[in-house]
């Protein structure tokens, strides 16, 4: 394609990025670093380590953690158990993964509250067998549950893309060469997927950190995340300076663990396509 | 030859359907803009105004009465009637944006109780620009089935004995409400000791509550996923028909009581028609239509006397006069206040 080519298919995507990127980036960096009088302040941005956002904070990190993690646990041995099995029809599989998303996600964690909720279904089933009931709803582990429950797609399919796209040649190698299986995984195998967990792990951890709507359904508005601060000095204080100064620290952490597990896959990807 | 006939046959259709329009306009085709929330006015009860009066209403809704000031106060559409919350309404006349009612040129103005019209005096000081249209309480809504013991005060959500089982509002303004009338406080305060006196409560009581929620309260209790929650009484009446062991109350100690009202706005010219429809809301068939549609309490005695004996003695639905005794109607708080309120809701959440 010739250089004008490209500039003129780019312009639709370059219109939207400064109209829904860039504009109201500056516009929030612009609310974040002024007073209601319009003074400069750096009061906002700081105002994440007052205690209050500093725990919100540090409850959104864990929960997000916390959350990716159990995708990991959960995605990988499903790649695993595919790379192995003779059925390799990965458009299938794609399909199944993807099924759940075909649904609302409200509406799916709706779902979630009415599954784990005291009267709910699980409860009669646990008493019916005479077995103690579930008392996870309004906790954080019904959030992080709602958050598995939604994200996990997220972490599925890069996962299981990079395990698939492994050789069996490396591996065969390996083995003649006289490794066992653990250290056909830990030497072959987790390193040349590395590139898919932190991918994985991005695309999780995001959205999990920024949550507020999951938190407040299944967390009966008891756990209050950063994303639910956000949302609250936005729509009920009216207070956008400060919502404003609160996204920006959110959008540091954002950045840094973005840097830190983006970097280390396009690392590993590079040695893998070399 | 045969596309210009097409064409002429096309303009004289067009004429033609135009033409009685035309004629309408000259004689009466008036029309209102009506402003309110969502689903507080039977749709049945607007054609049938238009049919008795040939004038239009071109209906708006929203949801929260901030959204309707800022659709109000932005101008895009000029509303003619607008029906609002007690502390809007009071904004909206304070900023010069209602009109005088003449209540003596509506003939079925004497229908609605005069315990409502004075009570409205909080808002609107002498009675000249507010037409009460429902009104209400916070209380509390409970299980008869799993609390035995009377409830009559704020205290049985604080006193620890239903731990778990309480759902309190989402709101801050309504929690704050609960704990400032159970310490027997003004739910208006603005003395700062009183409001972290409640905050006090609020962060000892979070423990003890299941969840804080806005809308869905009432389901829950209805499920029985909890015994006991703070619910606006227009919810408790829908409750009640659910799951009949639920039982409303207004807490002895007090509670909020508000009131939505309509005004005329200032830019309404066709202020004939608006009366017309204020009247018309005002009529017993039409108010009983409305509250049926709702089961809010009307402040139309007309409704309230023909209402079945079961209805009646529902204090959901019927106040009675000692239960509201001790209740307030929300005053707009100053904004060093509101900023003591956002503060200390946001440590009761993160506790």
């Amino acid at each position: 394609m010739s250089r004008k080519k490209v500039q003129v298919l780019s312009i639709p995507y370059i219109l939207w990025v400064i109209g829904f990127t860039v504009i109201p980036l500056l516009f929030v960096f612009a609310k974040a670093s002024t007073n209601a009088e319009g003074d400069l302040t750096l009061e906002y941005l700081l105002a994440i380590f007052d205690p209050v956002h500093r725990k919100a904070l540090l409850l959104s990190i864990a929960l997000a953690f916390t959350t990716s993690l159990i995708c990991v646990v959960i995605s990988y041995p499903v790649a695993l158990i595919l790379k192995t099995s003779k059925f390799k029809n990965t458009k299938i599989i794609m399909f199944v993964m993807i099924l759940p998303m075909w649904m609302n996600f409200i509406l799916r964690i709706l779902a979630i509250q009415l599954l784990i909720s005291k009267n709910g279904v699980i409860n009669h089933l646990l008493s019916m067998l005479n077995l103690p009931s579930l008392n996870i709803i309004n906790t954080p582990a019904a959030i992080v549950v709602g958050m598995v429950y939604d994200y996990l797609p997220y972490m599925l399919l890069p996962v299981l893309n990079c395990v698939l796209a492994i050789p069996d040649d490396i591996i065969e190698a390996g083995k003649d060469l006289g490794a066992g299986r653990l250290r056909v995984f830990t030497r072959i195998l987790l390193p040349l997927s590395l590139s898919g967990i932190g991918s994985g792990i991005t695309m999780v951890f995001v959205p999990s950190m920024t949550e507020f709507v999951i938190a407040n359904i299944l967390g009966g508005g008891k756990i209050q995340l950063l994303g639910n601060v956000i949302e609250q000095e936005f729509s009920v204080s009216m207070n956008w300076n400060l919502g404003s100064g609160l996204s920006v620290a959110l959008m540091v952490f954002v950045l840094i663990t973005t840097f830190l597990f983006g970097h280390d896959s396009s690392g590993s990807n590079r040695n893998f396509v070399l | 030859m045969k596309y210009k006939r097409l064409c002429l046959v096309t303009v004289v259709c067009i004429i033609l359907c135009t033409l009685p329009a035309c004629s309408g306009k000259s004689s009466d085709d008036r029309t209102l803009t009506v402003f309110n929330y969502s689903e507080y006015l039977d749709p049945d009860m607007l054609e049938r105004f238009t049919e008795q009066t040939g004038i239009r209403i071109q209906y708006e809704e929203a949801t929260t009465p901030e959204e309707m000031y800022t659709k109000y106060t932005t101008g895009a559409i000029s509303y003619d009637l607008l029906c609002t919350s007690d502390y809007m309404i009071k904004r909206l006349i304070d900023e010069g944006e209602a009109q005088e009612i003449d209540f003596s040129a509506l003939p079925n103005y004497s229908n609605i109780d005069d315990k409502i019209i004075t009570l409205s005096k909080s808002f609107d000081k002498d009675n000249r620009y507010a037409l009460p249209y429902f009104w209400g309480t916070v209380g509390i809504l409970y299980n008869t089935g799993k609390v035995t013991a009377p409830v009559d005060s704020w205290n049985v959500l604080f006193d620890g004995e239903y731990s778990g089982e309480i759902i309190m509002q989402d709101s801050m303004r309504d929690s704050f409400m609960v704990a400032l009338k159970a310490l027997g406080y003004s739910l208006n305060t603005t003395d700062e000791n009183e409001i972290r006196e409640a905050a006090e409560l609020l962060k000892k009581q979070k423990k003890d509550v299941a969840s804080y929620l806005v809308d869905e309260a009432r389901d829950e209790l209805v499920a029985e996923n909890a015994v006991m929650g703070v619910v606006y009484s227009g919810e408790a009446y829908l409750g009640n028909e659910y799951n009949s062991d639920l039982e409303y109350v207004i807490p002895k100690e007090g509670s909020n009581l508000w009131i939505d009202s309509w005004i005329v706005t200032k830019s309404c010219t066709d202020t004939d028609a608006a009366r017309q429809f204020l009247d018309f809301l005002c009529e017993e068939d039409v108010a009983n239509a409305n509250f049926e549609y709702i089961y809010f309490s009307t402040p139309n005695k007309a409704v309230v006397d023909d209402m079945d004996e079961e209805l009646k003695t529902n204090t959901a639905v019927v106040p009675t006069d000692e239960s509201i005794e001790n209740c307030e109607i929300y005053e707009a708080l100053d904004p060093d206040t509101t900023n003591l309120y956002n503060e200390l809701w946001k440590e009761i959440k993160s506790e």
